[in-house]
């Protein structure tokens, strides 16, 4: 079954992976608006790129890096050399900036504007595309703990769409034990009907095939989920075989540490350790003793806040640099 | 024009089959990009590098390596994986069948419609059953040699097998522990639920429209023909500081707007 996002084709942006990206993991960072309450948060991914972190590696062992490369020049490309293009011929590109993306959207990309609350169980399941849970971005959680009493008490999620890496996403916010998710819903347009796909009508039901199946149906039925359905049998299947090997020492070498750990490979991150911490709200304090800085108070500034003073400065490849590249681009430019 | 069908599958529970085709339900309307090299606007591919001595490493070449808590690598070679790979088969199992509603939305994610092929007094009887019975079947079934699991239901009178999310992929919110601090102040969880209600409508997905896309092609075009762009900068908003005052506030503006 093809897996959304599994090909060739970049629906992200090149990754982010050093500073602020690479400490937060954040998939986006903006704001909830709920009337005229604002909350910063950022958002993570709800669910693991697999069910067991395997890594490349090359006949001895050695891990692999994944890197973009040029087939023309036949080289290794950097970050900086690497553009997002639109097809529009065969083989011909139109180059579009984030700062495009962005602008040509401005509140959507940085804004989930929540005007609407609706029941969560009204909603058909099979709009649910994937979820991503949000923390509060800020020292303080009191609104996003407010919010979260208040659509959990009242049974509602509030719907929104925004604008995420390059692509508008309709979502429903929910809430569960305190906790926000943002979850993506299709578009109406996105899923198709019966009739779309040409489906026959259903045809008249032989009464006696409906009784035979209708046992078959309640011969299997059972009262409760058992989320032991849902584990992934190749999993077993390979800690089975790792572990014949480690018995034999076969195909075993000690772990070389893979020097910059690149952001894409995601099975290396653990999320439920950066959720554990994100949480509780960013450490502000923690923030500013951390090292490299240089008492101008670029190290508490958001990355919001640097992008526009380096947009100031006219700093050019701003909209690639991370947290850290901007900080010092704006150190050397002032 | 009919769309044609993924797969051909036996759905089978016990010793009852019905042959059926899979067709997808979703229609990939995004607008998709490609990474290029800045220079020359050519596509760029994705290399794996040996770290060590900087040489490219053909993918074929590439193996997998598990590592283990006590720092061990193991390497799992292609034959490896290749015979771990389930055999071959149309059948898609229904193991149990549970009360409709039971495996929560969390767990869903592409859903197929079903279709007959052939028998279709079978299929129409396998969408009555369904109905009567009011639960769904949690089914296995191995597709071009990959596992799946999904859960057999009906979408309106359709019968839709619905692919589930692994165990495994899933980040549990229940092992996670809330956002803490001072207890809330009851009177502004009231406001803020006064809001939520003053808010709330019934969920309308024709409401919705992906406009976004729209302007995608629109500054492509424009681009196209060498047009100028505009770049109006993107705001974050700062947090609310009076959290009382401003719910008060959007409750006073809401009521205006009533």
């Amino acid at each position: 079954m093809p897996r959304k996002d599994g090909g060739r084709k970049a629906n992200a942006r090149p990754e982010r992976d050093s500073g602020e990206g690479a400490r937060s993991h954040a998939i986006w960072s903006g704001t909830i608006t709920f009337g005229l309450v604002s909350l910063p948060v950022d958002l993570f991914s709800a669910h693991r790129a697999a069910t067991i972190s395997l890594r490349m590696v090359d006949e001895d062992g050695t891990p692999l890096r994944r890197q973009y490369y040029c087939p023309r020049e036949d080289r290794a490309l950097t970050k900086d050399e690497i553009v997002r293009g639109y097809e529009i011929g065969d083989d011909e590109y139109v180059v579009v900036t984030d700062e495009e993306l962005e602008a040509i959207a401005p509140e959507k990309s940085r804004e989930i504007d929540l005007r609407r609350f609706v029941a969560v169980d009204e909603i058909d399941p099979m709009y649910f595309e994937r979820a991503y849970f949000l923390a509060p971005a800020t020292e303080s959680t009191k609104a996003y703990r407010l919010l979260a009493e208040a659509m959990e008490r009242e049974g509602r999620a509030g719907i929104a769409t925004f604008v995420m890496r390059g692509k508008e996403y309709l979502v429903a916010l929910l809430s569960e034990g305190g906790i926000l998710r943002a979850e993506t819903l299709r578009f109406q347009e996105e899923l198709r009907t019966p009739e779309d796909v040409g489906l026959p009508k259903l045809g008249e039901a032989p009464a006696r095939r409906v009784t035979e199946l209708t046992k078959a149906i309640e011969s299997r039925k059972s009262k409760d989920f058992d989320r032991d359905d849902l584990s992934d049998p190749s999993v077993a299947r390979i800690h089975a075989l790792v572990k014949k090997k480690l018995g034999s020492r076969k195909d075993v070498v000690k772990a070389a540490k893979l020097p910059d750990e690149p952001e894409s490979t995601a099975e290396v991150i653990d999320l439920m350790k950066i959720l554990k911490e994100r949480l509780q709200g960013r450490d502000d304090s923690k923030t500013s003793r951390r090292k490299g800085d240089d008492g101008d108070g670029l190290e508490n500034e958001s990355k919001q806040a640097l992008y526009e003073r380096a947009q100031a400065l006219d700093i050019a490849g701003r909209s690639q640099m991370s947290k850290r590249e901007l900080i010092e681009a704006i150190r050397e430019a002032q | 024009m009919a769309a044609r069908a993924i797969w051909k599958a036996v759905v089978r529970i016990g010793d009852e089959r019905i042959p059926v085709r899979l067709f997808t339900a979703i229609n990939d309307a995004r607008v998709h990009f490609r990474l290029l090299h800045e220079k020359d606007k050519s596509p760029v591919r994705q290399q794996l590098v040996n770290p060590e001595t900087e040489e490219a490493v053909e993918y074929a070449a590439a193996q997998r390596g598990f590592v283990t808590d006590r720092g061990d690598l193991v390497i799992l070679t292609r034959e490896d994986l290749e015979a771990l790979e389930p055999p071959e088969s149309r059948e898609v199992e229904v193991l149990r069948f549970l009360p409709t509603g039971s495996i929560d939305h969390r767990w869903y994610d592409r859903p197929y419609y079903l279709g007959p092929d052939g028998a279709a007094g079978d299929f129409a009887a396998l969408a009555e059953a369904l109905k009567r019975s009011g639960r769904e079947g949690v089914a296995r079934w191995v597709m071009r040699r990959k596992d799946y699991v999904g859960t057999l239901r009906l979408h309106g009178d359709h019968p839709v097998l619905i692919t589930l999310r692994r165990a495994e992929e899933m980040v549990e919110a229940s092992q996670l522990e809330p956002p803490g601090g001072r207890a809330l102040d009851t009177k502004e969880i009231g406001l803020a639920r006064q809001l939520v209600q003053m808010l709330a409508e019934d969920f309308d997905p024709s409401s919705y429209r992906d406009e976004y896309r729209e302007r995608v092609l629109k500054l492509v075009k424009t681009k196209a023909s060498g047009g100028k762009v505009t770049l109006m900068k993107p705001r974050r908003k700062a947090a609310s500081e009076d959290l009382g005052k401003a719910l008060r506030a959007s409750l006073e503006r809401e009521k205006k707007r009533a």
